[in-house]
């Protein structure tokens, strides 16, 4: 079981990277889950593996670990939080932009100039 | 009695951001006056705290009454006093100036974002416990993800998109950081943290010091270190200028992270890393600075010079954090406040120039609106920022330089110091040169009318938020005797952790 856990945290990982360094934001999105998945197992596998075991002292031991089913419920929480933020962002940064790209090295090195010069104020709020 | 106020700076902002967006969405005037009213709190309860903290206990709040290392804790130190109150002094000068040129408008639920962000911030600096740390690096990553793209606009996208990336991709190692942790020492409480390695197995030493590497790359990061810093440019040119100014807080989270995890749980008499976090950050701290200042010189626009010198503040403050004795830490905390100030004072600056001419590229324009005013903030500014007399960047550089004294390749650091700082000057009086003085000399350039119509821009208050903060560093140094004494006493608590270990343990 080990092996089992140990390789697809490590195939997961190896995957969101690969993914990730793709510079594309649907690729980049898709490299994060699975990067979130991997720490999610990872972290769950910190409290040691062990099966059929209560999470609760009143029992007699051996116990597995609650205190890591917490913790990745927490961190699939704000994983999955994430995720659907930077899909708005990048759909956002695609509507705007035109370009699903990630780099900004064709930008103008100026600040946005249609939107921070205030030519009239009190609109929005 | 005192123990309640501890948790009251991350309660009040929780509490105040959902009010606004729930009772006061559609009334800026109210907003306003919840979120300026809960920051003139926080500021109160920040000097009640200092001075709670500045006698020497370690105050330690458990939630919900458990005990620790079972329930979560908040401590007080003179450390987080320190950091909490430098933070809503911040918090409150950029609030003003918000509200005094109407960026709230430009977008929905600024303010809700804004406590949101406080939040975040005063929960980091609280809080004693490592998971919870990570928790509120995300509340304040997510406040800060929403008040990057106020206003919106193409590129604040784009970069916006940039950050976020960066900034998840950060928290995922943070996470794998603190599972590592976790799975060695079972625990994840600061001070329990620290017992349990002393006395840890040496064959699992290895995978303790791997956790305590990976848990420095995530600070790295936070703190824009060189190569990590890829993140830090292009936010804070395209970010709101307000907002950016407020930003210049978060890579001193990091900062302050790296201090109180590696005195506290990692301290230099640790068996486990020794004398790794220093000697790793000492040469990227260099380099950063170096980095930082030549691009200072090298940016094309007042933001992207704004931007490299906060850069550069940063490597020079982590020279004397990377030196790890109550000497450098002193010299780094002073630096840290000091640094924090100027650069925001700077990108607010940056704000009222790009308003005013429609842009902040350095080709030269005819002057802007109420150009003496804004050139002497930025010449003050400047000078805080390089570091040059009378204004207290200079004591801060002087504190960081003869507290390396004793450190290894000291000529090499004391040169790239004064070095960086020469670039710096340069770099900062070009800029303003290009800005604020060639304009008399060319009355005429104005090629496409642009500036001509820009409306008047309101005065009063943005000038009061830079004052604010210009007065702080004047403060700063004058009153640099007592100012140093309680980081010298905050710098001895920290090397002495017994204390802090006590207090949360309770024995």
């Amino acid at each position: 079981m080990e092996f089992v856990v140990a390789s697809s945290v490590g195939l997961l990982t190896a995957a969101g990277v690969y993914l990730m360094l793709r510079m594309r934001t649907f690729p980049v999105v898709i490299g994060l889950a699975l990067l979130a998945y991997a720490v999610n197992v990872f972290l769950f596998a910190s409290g040691r593996l062990t099966l059929n075991q209560p999470p609760v002292q009143i029992y007699e031991g051996p116990w597995s670990d609650p205190l890591p089913q917490a913790l990745a419920l927490t961190a699939i929480v704000i994983a999955f939080g994430m995720t659907a933020l930077t899909v708005i962002l990048a759909l956002a940064s695609y509507l705007t932009s035109g370009t699903d790209a990630l780099d900004m090295e064709n930008a103008s090195p100026e600040v946005d100039q249609t939107t921070d010069t205030p030519t009239k104020t009190g609109e929005g709020a | 009695m005192l123990s309640h106020w501890i948790v009251a700076p991350i309660i009040l902002p929780s509490l105040m951001a959902p009010l606004i967006v729930l009772a006061a969405r559609y009334d800026m005037t109210l907003q306003r006056i919840l979120s300026l009213g809960a920051t003139v709190a926080l500021v109160g309860i920040s000097i009640l705290l200092t001075v709670a903290a500045a006698g020497g206990t370690v105050e330690v709040y458990e939630l919900g009454s458990w005990p620790a290392p079972f329930g979560i804790v908040m401590v007080l130190d003179r450390l987080s006093a320190l950091m909490l109150l430098m933070t809503s002094l911040l918090a409150l000068a950029v609030l003003v100036y918000v509200v005094g040129t109407d960026w709230d408008r430009r977008g929905a639920h600024f303010h809700a974002l804004y406590q949101f962000q406080l939040m975040g911030l005063t929960g980091a600096m609280l809080t004693g416990d490592l998971f919870n740390l990570f928790v509120f690096f995300e509340i304040l990553l997510i406040a800060s993800y929403g008040l990057m793209v106020h206003g919106g606009g193409k590129l604040r996208m784009q970069a916006g998109v940039q950050y976020v990336i960066y900034n998840l991709a950060g928290s995922t190692l943070f996470v794998f950081a603190l599972a590592t942790l976790y799975g060695v020492t079972g625990t994840l409480n600061m001070a329990d943290m620290a017992i349990r390695a002393q006395s840890l197995p040496e064959a699992d030493m290895a995978l303790l010091r791997t956790g305590a590497a990976m848990l420095l790359v995530v600070f790295a990061v936070k703190g824009a270190l060189l190569p990590l810093h890829f993140w830090l440019p292009n936010t804070y040119v395209h970010a709101p200028a307000p907002v950016a100014a407020l930003f210049a807080i978060m890579t001193k989270v990091g900062a302050y992270a790296i201090i109180r995890v590696y005195t506290l749980v990692f301290g230099p008499d640790a068996a486990v890393t020794g004398s790794m976090p220093g000697d790793w950050i000492m040469p990227v701290a260099v380099i950063t600075m170096v980095v930082g200042m030549i691009g200072v010189l090298a940016g094309g626009n007042l933001a992207r010079v704004v931007a490299f010198a906060a850069i550069g503040s940063m490597g020079t403050m982590f020279i004397a954090v990377a030196a790890f004795t109550p000497e450098s830490t002193l010299a780094a905390l002073y630096y840290m406040v000091h640094s924090t100030f100027a650069a925001a004072v700077l990108f607010l600056i940056v704000d009222m120039v790009q308003s005013r001419r429609g842009t902040c590229g350095l080709q030269v324009l005819p002057p802007i609106a109420q150009t003496g005013l804004i050139a002497s903030l930025f010449f003050a500014g400047a000078i805080a920022m390089a570091g040059m007399p009378p204004l207290s960047g200079f004591l801060g550089k002087l504190l960081v330089l003869d507290s390396v004294r004793e450190q290894g390749g000291v000529a090499w650091i004391w040169g790239a110091i004064l070095i960086a700082s020469l670039i710096a000057i340069v770099g900062l009086a070009r800029a303003g040169s290009q800005i604020f003085w060639k304009a008399h000399a060319d009355e005429t350039t104005d090629p496409d009318g642009t500036m001509a119509a820009i409306p008047a821009q309101p005065v009063a208050l943005p000038v009061a938020a830079v004052l604010g903060l210009l007065a702080l560093i004047v403060a700063m140094t004058v009153a640099a005797g007592p100012v140093t004494d309680y980081m010298q006493a905050t710098a001895g608590q920290l090397y002495d952790s017994s204390a802090y270990i006590g207090a949360v343990m309770g024995h």
